[in-house]
């Protein structure tokens, strides 16, 4: 297979490439995609999917340790081999079920590190000793974890990791410093510290989660706090020294100081993987380490595409399958509409959950809308007090003249499984009105998503 | 492979067709872009344009064939290094739904709408034309607009549902909209918020040029532009500077004022029926009559027509009638509205079963609406409704006019100034005071005859004004 000719080819096999690989399939082309390592990518193998399995194992050990509040008996233990073990195992399985969808859908997969060079319709793709043509090229090389060598922040094979060395942990660290509290730092600082990992976290700016809405933020600090996980806001890490341990030098508030920790993690951003694959040579445009696209994903170069967290954030996995099915199928001739980036909901899996879609409070103002806005707690909906969850808020924002669902945040039990609802919502453009007439089922958390659209217009019942 | 030439769809509804004419004969080189064959349809005659290039090697709907459903295949097309033995075996219906061919851009150039048009029939051809119209205006780019189901305007259920969004029909309220006239972008034509966003009213309102009679939109100075989007910049993008004028925001009156007359403009049929009517018999009866009345009441000339298109109305019902998608309504009362101008635009308040009312009568109610009216101080049920309107610009000198119909009337009256003319009378040349009048139907349920026959028995009440008194 020394020269061999496709439709299109994709680089890259995580949700963005394969998914659509999947698709173009499905509009009848010869596909073929190119893999360095384990089909799925960092999703399935080293992101979404294991730390998922290991929030899972921290949510039942929690449950344990609590049997007591639901009358039950448990002897509370672990062993950190067998956690990670069940993490590698679901993220194989699940790689596996990868390559059956591509065999299912008769694509080619290659094995190997892709280059571009200058071709006719659209960059030719090296593979080891092949060249691949096609008449179209999807860039679906994915990002990795931002590190700062001159600071030291930068992996060393034992005390400083990023997701991907603490998502096999060799031991539960008694002191933890997570650098970091977007979503991968607040799941890891989550993960540990329902472990009995003594756990700080340190964030740049003045709140944790900066994404989310600054209510939500606040309300996670809380939550975090009560179980003993201390966090340090408006905080930089200056060095990391490590010797028996590491030595942290982090600055807050004009003030400096030195802590010990036994084990650091990173995470402090993603960059693009655009390095050593010819890029300039076809003359793809990087900027900040992504690559610059239009809104079908268009790089610029003919033939030549790109999507996901190589194209910049939200670096998130169905984003990037979205983005791949909208340029396959502008590709095929369809006529998809472009991804409106304000309507991809976002999640994190720490305890308490939080999920959110659409403007926060202050993006809404900032955009000039007039807002009303609907908050309902957990603690006014039988579900949750069932459940043992009664800590948590559902706050919606509303556009107060056309009663557009402007944005929904979410935290507490389950929230990401519930965030959907709105998003459906808001791609069918209902208003107020159809919420209100949707008739939600009892007794369910899916409830406090009702009762706090109620509230935006002062007809809440359970409170 | 042969390639299949389909039965092209000219329109989003169209399910069949006549070929009226092939453009080229069997054995014919076909390039991409050459006109294949007319198409016709209840709506439009339109060519098909090859998108294919090679030789038209069988034709297999011969000219004239009426009722060739929509991707039925008409023709094959054998491409350049295939002959004819490629035809053998080959079996016609395997090239799925899409069409080889494309409708050229030309309307049927047959629409004229003539506004001499009195009988029913001419009224029916007048409205089909009228849709080709607007077809000839999606087509114009018809492989993205016509042939694309994404983008069809407004699309309806077979309930005559328009889908759009909750939010895009709520946006569409707020600015004063017709979402009938808004293409939807969404799934299956769904109109979402992004198109009421991009809706550009102005591109929707009829060209003048499309219109029956010239227009002038004068109906007591609501000379309303279409609603137009894209707020304030709009005016920039077409060249004027910001800076240059003051933009007063628009306040209700104004809001309804637009959506009312755009709606109308759009979906009314109408047509101008002009007469004239000599007065002089009515002036000097309003004078006899003013100088009897009683304290405090003085009819005035606009009391005297209300009252005679009143009765024109009760003695001729057809005339007072609505339309509606159910069926036309004829109306059991005459409500005449009267277009009172006021500050900042104009209210219509209505005599309410004026064929019933003296004069006098009509001549107080009439005046404490006008009064209550320019205080804005109406209640919404004395100007909502009615069954007819009329528009009285004759006190400015106005010579004729045409208004635009105030739906749900069937009719509105526009009403000229009386002046001296030079008239014929037994063949000689004399002066009389003379009123023109001009009636705008709507040509749905009022057609030419109705309207003039309406208009003569007007026209009796006025210049024999004692049989107003009956």
């Amino acid at each position: 297979m020394a020269n061999q000719s496709f439709d299109v080819i994709i680089i890259g096999s995580g949700p963005g490439g394969y998914v659509t690989a999947i698709r173009a399939a499905q509009l009848g082309m010869k596909v073929a995609i190119v893999e360095k390592d384990a089909l799925g990518g960092v999703c399935l193998n080293w992101g979404c999917i294991p730390t998922k399995a290991l929030l899972r194992s921290a949510e039942v050990y929690h449950n344990m340790q609590h049997a007591k509040a639901y009358g039950l008996t448990a002897d509370a233990g672990y062993d950190l081999k067998a956690i990670v073990k069940r993490s590698r195992d679901i993220a194989k399985q699940l790689s596996s079920g990868v390559a059956y969808l591509m065999k299912k859908h008769k694509i080619d997969v290659i094995k190997g590190f892709a280059k571009l060079e200058k071709g006719k319709d659209a960059p030719k793709v090296i593979v080891g000793d092949d060249t691949l043509t096609a008449k179209h090229v999807i860039l679906a090389t994915g990002a990795r974890a931002r590190t700062i060598s001159k600071a030291g922040l930068e992996p060393d094979g034992k005390f400083i990791w990023t997701a991907k060395e603490a998502m096999v942990p060799d031991t539960m660290p008694k002191n933890l410093l997570v650098i970091g509290s977007g979503a991968i730092g607040m799941e890891f600082a989550s993960f540990f510290s329902a472990f009995g990992a003594q756990t700080t976290v340190v964030e740049m700016v003045d709140r944790i989660l900066p994404a989310e809405d600054a209510e939500i933020s606040a309300l996670a600090q809380k939550a975090f706090e009560k179980r003993g996980v201390k966090f340090l806001t408006g905080a930089k890490v200056n060095s990391v020294k490590t010797g028996k341990s590491v030595t942290a030098e982090i600055e807050a508030g004009g003030k400096t100081q030195t802590l010990e920790f036994d084990r650091v993690i990173l995470a402090i951003g993603i960059v693009g993987n655009v390095e050593d694959m010819g890029f300039e040579t076809v003359g793809v445009k990087v900027e900040r380490t992504h690559v610059t696209v239009d809104e079908y994903s268009r790089t610029g170069v003919p033939g030549l595409y790109a999507i996901g967290d190589l194209t910049g954030p939200p670096w998130l996995a169905h984003k990037a399958s979205h983005e791949g099915v909208i340029c396959i199928e502008k590709i095929a001739g369809q006529n998809p509409h472009p991804l409106d980036i304000n309507r991809i909901p976002g999640c994190t899996y720490c305890h308490p959950q939080i999920a959110s879609v659409g403007f926060t409070e202050a993006q809404a103002k900032e955009a000039g809308h007039d807002v009303k806005i609907g908050r309902f707690p957990f603690l006014g909906n039988g579900k949750a007090i069932a459940l043992g969850e009664p800590e948590g808020l559902v706050k919606t924002i509303f556009d107060a003249k056309t009663g557009e669902l402007l944005g929904a945040h979410m935290i507490g039990a389950e929230v990401t499984e519930l965030i959907q609802g709105f998003a459906i919502a808001q791609t069918l453009e209902t208003t107020e009105e159809q919420l209100m007439e949707t008739v939600f089922p009892h007794p369910t958390l899916s409830e406090m998503m009702h009762e706090s659209v109620l509230d935006a217009y002062d007809r809440v019942i359970h409170i | 492979m042969p390639i299949e030439i389909l039965m092209p769809a000219l329109s989003p509804t169209m399910e069949e067709g006549t070929l009226s004419k092939w453009l080229k004969k069997e054995g014919d080189t076909v390039s991409s872009g050459d006109l294949l064959a007319e198409i016709e349809t209840d709506k439009a005659t339109m060519e098909i344009e090859a998108v294919e290039e090679g030789t038209l090697a069988k034709i297999l709907v011969a000219e004239g064939s009426a009722g060739v459903k929509v991707n039925a295949p008409i023709a094959i097309l054998l491409e350049e290094d295939e002959d004819e033995s490629a035809l053998d075996g080959f079996e016609t219906g395997n090239s799925g739904p899409k069409s080889n061919a494309e409708p050229a851009a030309r309307p049927d150039e047959s629409r004229d709408p003539s506004p001499e048009e009195s009988s029913k029939e001419n009224g029916a051809e007048k409205e089909r034309a009228e849709k080709s119209l607007s077809n000839a205006e999606s087509n114009s780019q018809p492989k993205d607009k016509e042939m694309d189901p994404v983008v069809q305007r407004g699309e309806r259920d077979s309930d005559d549902r328009l889908k759009a969004s909750p939010l895009a029909k709520r946006m569409a309220k707020d600015a004063g909209y017709d979402l009938s006239a808004i293409k939807g972008s969404g799934p299956h034509g769904r109109i979402v918020k992004r198109d009421i966003e991009s809706f550009d009213g102005a591109k929707y309102a009829p060209k003048s040029a499309d219109k029956p009679a010239p227009k002038a939109d004068a109906d007591a100075g609501t000379d309303v532009g279409p609603v137009r989007g894209g707020g304030a910049n709009y005016l920039e993008k077409l060249g004027i500077n910001p800076g240059s004028y003051d933009l007063i925001p628009l306040d209700g009156m104004r809001k309804v004022i637009a959506k009312r007359l755009v709606g109308s403009n759009l979906d009314v049929p109408d047509f101008p029926l002009v007469i004239d009517c000599e007065i002089d018999a009515l002036l000097s009866m309003r004078k006899e009559l003013n100088t009897q009345a009683p304290e405090g009441v003085k009819i005035s000339v606009n009391d005297m027509l209300i009252r005679a298109s009143a009765l024109a109305l009760k003695h001729y019902p057809e005339a007072n009638a609505s339309y509606t998608p159910d069926g036309i309504a004829y109306h059991h009362s005459a409500d005449v509205a009267v277009a009172v101008a006021i500050d900042g635009g104009l209210i219509t308040p209505i005599v309410r079963g004026a064929d019933n009312k003296g004069l006098s009568t009509i001549s107080s109610e009439m005046k404490d609406l006008a009064s209550r009216a320019r205080e804005r101080k109406l209640k919404p049920q004395e100007y909502q409704g009615g069954t007819f309107s009329i528009s009285n610009l004759g006190m400015f000198g106005i010579k004729e006019f045409g208004s635009i119909i105030n739906e749900p009337h069937g009719m509105i009256m526009s009403v000229g100034a009386g002046e001296p003319r030079a008239v014929v009378k037994d063949g000689e040349l004399a002066v009389a005071t003379v009123m023109t009048v001009t009636l705008t139907c709507d040509h749905r349920v009022v057609d030419g005859a109705i309207g003039a026959q309406w208009l003569l028995v007007f026209k009796r009440y006025i210049e024999q004004p004692i049989t107003m008194m009956l």
